[in-house]
C-alpha cells in the first residue's frame, strides 16, 4: 500500500487476472531469453572467428602490387590525346617490394608494430609419386614468429627448425597429408621458374583453416628466393599491431607513403566479415520478430483489461482521475509485464547459454576446430539490448489501448450499466 | 449581495446528435434552472426517460452542457479544463450510482482509500483511519477486509457511498443508489444521505425512482421530457405509472 496509487491500481488488476498476466510475461520472457541465446551463439562464434583470423594471419600485409595500373607512358605523353595502345608486351620487370630492408626498418620504428619480409610464390612438392602445389612462403623464422602466430598451431618440429635443417620445409597438415609425407621426409619441391630443390619436412602445422593447412607450407627467405630465382627480393611485408584497432587506419598510411597495396586484416577478410552483417541482420530480424509477437500478446492483455474494466474506469474518472492517470494506470501494466518478462527472459537467456555451452558434439569440425561445443559469448549486451527492448516495445503496445480507456467517457457507461 | 450558491445550473440544455445519418439530434435536458444551497437534500424525480440522470451528469460536472452553465460557488465550470473538472469532482463531490462500481481488486478498506489518496490531502497513516471511521459510521466496520465479492448488495452499496464520502465532499450525488437494493437497504442508504445532510450540513442531489424515499428528501425536483415541472419541498406529484 505505500505504493504510489496509480501503480498499485494497476498491479491489482494483474493480479486479478494472473494467468492472462502470466502468459503475456512468458511470451516477453521467450522472446527476450531465446534472442539472448541466439545472439550470444551468433557473437560467440563471429568473435572466435575474427579471433582465429586476427590470432593467426598477420594484422596488415603490404604486398608488391598497386591498387590503379600504372599509366601507359603513351597515355602519359598524351594526356589530352584519343591514344589507342596496341601490341603492349609487359616489361620484364622483376617484381618485389623496393628497398623491403628500408621500409622494413621505418616500419618497426613505430611502436606496437612488428613486421617481417616474406617472399611468396608457389611451387609443386613431388613426394614419391604424388603431387602437390602449395605456396611456399620464405620467412626469416626471428621476425615471423613476432608476426604470426604459426608457432603456436605447429604439431611437430619448430620455427627454428628451419635454419637447423638445410632447405627444411614446414608444410601443412592437408599438404602433408595429400603427399603422404611426414617430418623426416625428402621431398622435391619445384618452382615455376624451373628450380627443383630437395627440401626436407621439419615442421608440421594446423591451423584450423582448411585453406592454409592445404595450401600453404614454410621455408626460409632465402631458400625461397633461390628457388624463384629472386635474389634478395621480398614480395610482401606482414605487419602485426599491439592494437588492432589501427589496422585499418595505420594501413591507409602505409599505402599512402610507400605506394604499395596495403591490406589490413578487415580488408582481406571483408567477404567474411560482411557475411557475419549478413547473418547478423537475419538473426537480429527472426528475434526480433519473436519479441514483436509478443508485443502483440500485451496489446491484447491490455486491451482485454481496458475492455473489461470500463465500469471501473468510469467510476475512476467521476471519482475525480484524470485521463493522464488512467492511460498511466493501464500503460503501468504492459511496462509491468515487460520488466518482469524481461527479468524472466534474462534468467532465460542465462540458462539456455549454459545449456548450449555445455552441448558436446562428437564430430570434429575443421572450422571449429579444437572446440568441441559451441562457443558462447558472455557479453552483456544482448541481455541490455533485449531486455530495454523488451520494456519499450511492452510500453509502446500498451500505449494505445491505455490511451483509448483514458478517452472513454464515464457517462457513456453508467448510463449504459444502469 | 448574499454569498453565491454552492451549485447553479443556468439556462443548461443537454443536445446529443441523432444516432445514425439523418437521425433527429436528441434533447436530454432543457433549459434548466436550478440552485442547490448548502444543507440542502434534493430529489429528483420523474418519468423514464426524462432526464434526470443526465441532469445529474451535468450537475457533478461529468457532462458538459450543449448551453447554458454550471456554477460552483459562482464560478462558471464550463471554462474549466478537463483535468481541473477532475480536480473538483475528487476534491468537492461525491458519487454513488445504481451499481456500486467498487474495485473489484480492492478490499472495502482500500476502495474507501482510494480518492483520499487520489487527493493526496492526508499522509497514509491518516488517511486510513478516517477511511476506518467512515465505515464504521456506517455501520461496516467489520467488513474493512472483505472484497466487494464477498460483501452483499447492500453493504456493498453502503461502502460505494463511504467512498463518495472519502474526501468529506460538500455535494453528494446519487443516481438511482437504491435502484437494485431491497426496501430495507433502501431506507438505510437513505438514512445515510439524511444524516449526511442533518449532522454534517452537507448537500445531497438523489435521483430516484421511488416517491416514498423522495418524500424523506426535504426538496422535490420534478422532471419530465427534460424541463422542470415542479421544485419545492411539497411539490405535487402526479403518480406515475412507475415500473
Amino acid at each position: 500500500m505505500a505504493l504510489p496509487l496509480v501503480i498499485d491500481i494497476a498491479i491489482g488488476q494483474l493480479r486479478r487476472r494472473k494467468r492472462q498476466s502470466i502468459v503475456s510475461i512468458m511470451g516477453v520472457a521467450l522472446g527476450v531469453g531465446f534472442f539472448i541465446a541466439v545472439a550470444s551463439l551468433m557473437q560467440g562464434f563471429q568473435q572466435y572467428f575474427v579471433s582465429q583470423v586476427i590470432d593467426i594471419a598477420p594484422h596488415i600485409v603490404i604486398k608488391d602490387e598497386f591498387r590503379t595500373p600504372a599509366v601507359q607512358p603513351a597515355v602519359a605523353a598524351f594526356a589530352e590525346g584519343a591514344v589507342a595502345v596496341r601490341g603492349v608486351k609487359p616489361r620484364d620487370e622483376i617484381r618485389g617490394i623496393r628497398d623491403a630492408r628500408g621500409k622494413l626498418a621505418a616500419l618497426e620504428a613505430v611502436p606496437g608494430l612488428a613486421a617481417a619480409p616474406t617472399l611468396r610464390g608457389p611451387v609443386i612438392l613431388r613426394y614419391g609419386a604424388r603431387d602437390h602445389s602449395v605456396a611456399l612462403v620464405g620467412v626469416e623464422p626471428e621476425r615471423e614468429r613476432r608476426v604470426t602466430n604459426i608457432e603456436k598451431d605447429m604439431i611437430a618440429g619448430r620455427l627454428e627448425d628451419l635454419r637447423a635443417t638445410a632447405n627444411g620445409v614446414i608444410l601443412g597438415i592437408g599438404a602433408a597429408d595429400r603427399l603422404g609425407a611426414g617430418v623426416g621426409d625428402i621431398i622435391t619441391a619445384v618452382s615455376p621458374r624451373g628450380v627443383a630443390v630437395t627440401m626436407k619436412v621439419v615442421g608440421l602445422f594446423s591451423t584450423g583453416l582448411t585453406a592454409l593447412d592445404q595450401g600453404e607450407g614454410y621455408a626460409l627467405l632465402k631458400t625461397v628466393q633461390i628457388l624463384q630465382q629472386r635474389p634478395n627480393v621480398v614480395n610482401s611485408i606482414r605487419i602485426r599491431l599491439a592494437d588492432i584497432t589501427q589496422a585499418e587506419p595505420l594501413a591507409r598510411v602505409i599505402e599512402a607513403r610507400f605506394g604499395y597495396r596495403t591490406e589490413s586484416w578487415e580488408e582481406t577478410n571483408s567477404n567474411i566479415l560482411s557475411l557475419f552483417i549478413i547473418q547478423n541482420a537475419i538473426m537480429y530480424s527472426v528475434t526480433g520478430a519473436i519479441l514483436l509477437v509478443a508485443a502483440f500478446g500485451i496489446y491484447n492483455i491490455i486491451s482485454t483489461v481496458v475492455h473489461e474494466k470500463t465500469r471501473d474506469i468510469a467510476i475512476l474518472k467521476s471519482l475525480g482521475f484524470t485521463e493522464g492517470d488512467i492511460a498511466r494506470i493501464f500503460s503501468v501494466q504492459g511496462f509491468v509485464v515487460g520488466a518482469i518478462g524481461a527479468a524472466l527472459g534474462c534468467l532465460l537467456g542465462w540458462a539456455l547459454i549454459e545449456m548450449l555451452a555445455a552441448i558436446r558434439f562428437d564430430f570434429n569440425n575443421p572450422v571449429l576446430r579444437g572446440q568441441r561445443g559451441f562457443i558462447m559469448s558472455r557479453s552483456a549486451l544482448p541481455f541490455i539490448f533485449a531486455g530495454g527492448f523488451a520494456l519499450v516495445s511492452a510500453s509502446a503496445a500498451s500505449i494505445l489501448p491505455a490511451r483509448r480507456a483514458a478517452r472513454l467517457n464515464p457517462v457513456d457507461i453508467v448510463r449504459g450499466a444502469a | 449581495m448574499s454569498a453565491p450558491p454552492l451549485l447553479e445550473a443556468r439556462g443548461v440544455t443537454r443536445i446529443l446528435p441523432g444516432e445514425g445519418f439523418g437521425a433527429p439530434p436528441v434533447r436530454l435536458v432543457e433549459d434548466i434552472d436550478l440552485t442547490v444551497g448548502a444543507g440542502e437534500f434534493v430529489a429528483i424525480t420523474g418519468p423514464s426517460g426524462s432526464g434526470k440522470s443526465s441532469l445529474l451528469y451535468l450537475l457533478g460536472l461529468l457532462d458538459r452542457p450543449s448551453a447554458g452553465a454550471v456554477l460552483i460557488d459562482g464560478e462558471d465550470t464550463g471554462a474549466l479544463s478537463a483535468p481541473a473538472l477532475a480536480r473538483l469532482r475528487l476534491a468537492r463531490l461525491g458519487f454513488v450510482f445504481q451499481f456500486h462500481f467498487l474495485l473489484p481488486e480492492f478490499t472495502t478498506l482500500e476502495n474507501v482509500m482510494i480518492p483520499m489518496r487520489r487527493l493526496g490531502r492526508h499522509p497514509q497513516d491518516e488517511i486510513r483511519e478516517r477511511a476506518r471511521a467512515i465505515l464504521a459510521s456506517l455501520g461496516l466496520q467489520d467488513a474493512e477486509r472483505k472484497l466487494p465479492e464477498q460483501l452483499s448488495g447492500g453493504m456493498r452499496q453502503r461502502v460505494a457511498v463511504a467512498r463518495a464520502l472519502a474526501n468529506d465532499p460538500e455535494i453528494v450525488l446519487a443516481d438511482e443508489p437504491t435502484g437494485n437494493l431491497d426496501t430495507r437497504n433502501a431506507a438505510t442508504v437513505f438514512d445515510v444521505f439524511a444524516r449526511i445532510v442533518g449532522e454534517h450540513g452537507r448537500s445531497v442531489i438523489v435521483v430516484t425512482h421511488d416517491l416514498d424515499l423522495a418524500a424523506r428528501a426535504g426538496r422535490r425536483v420534478h422532471l419530465v421530457d427534460g424541463r422542470i415541472v415542479s421544485d419545492g419541498p411539497h411539490s405535487p406529484v402526479v403518480p406515475q405509472a412507475v415500473a
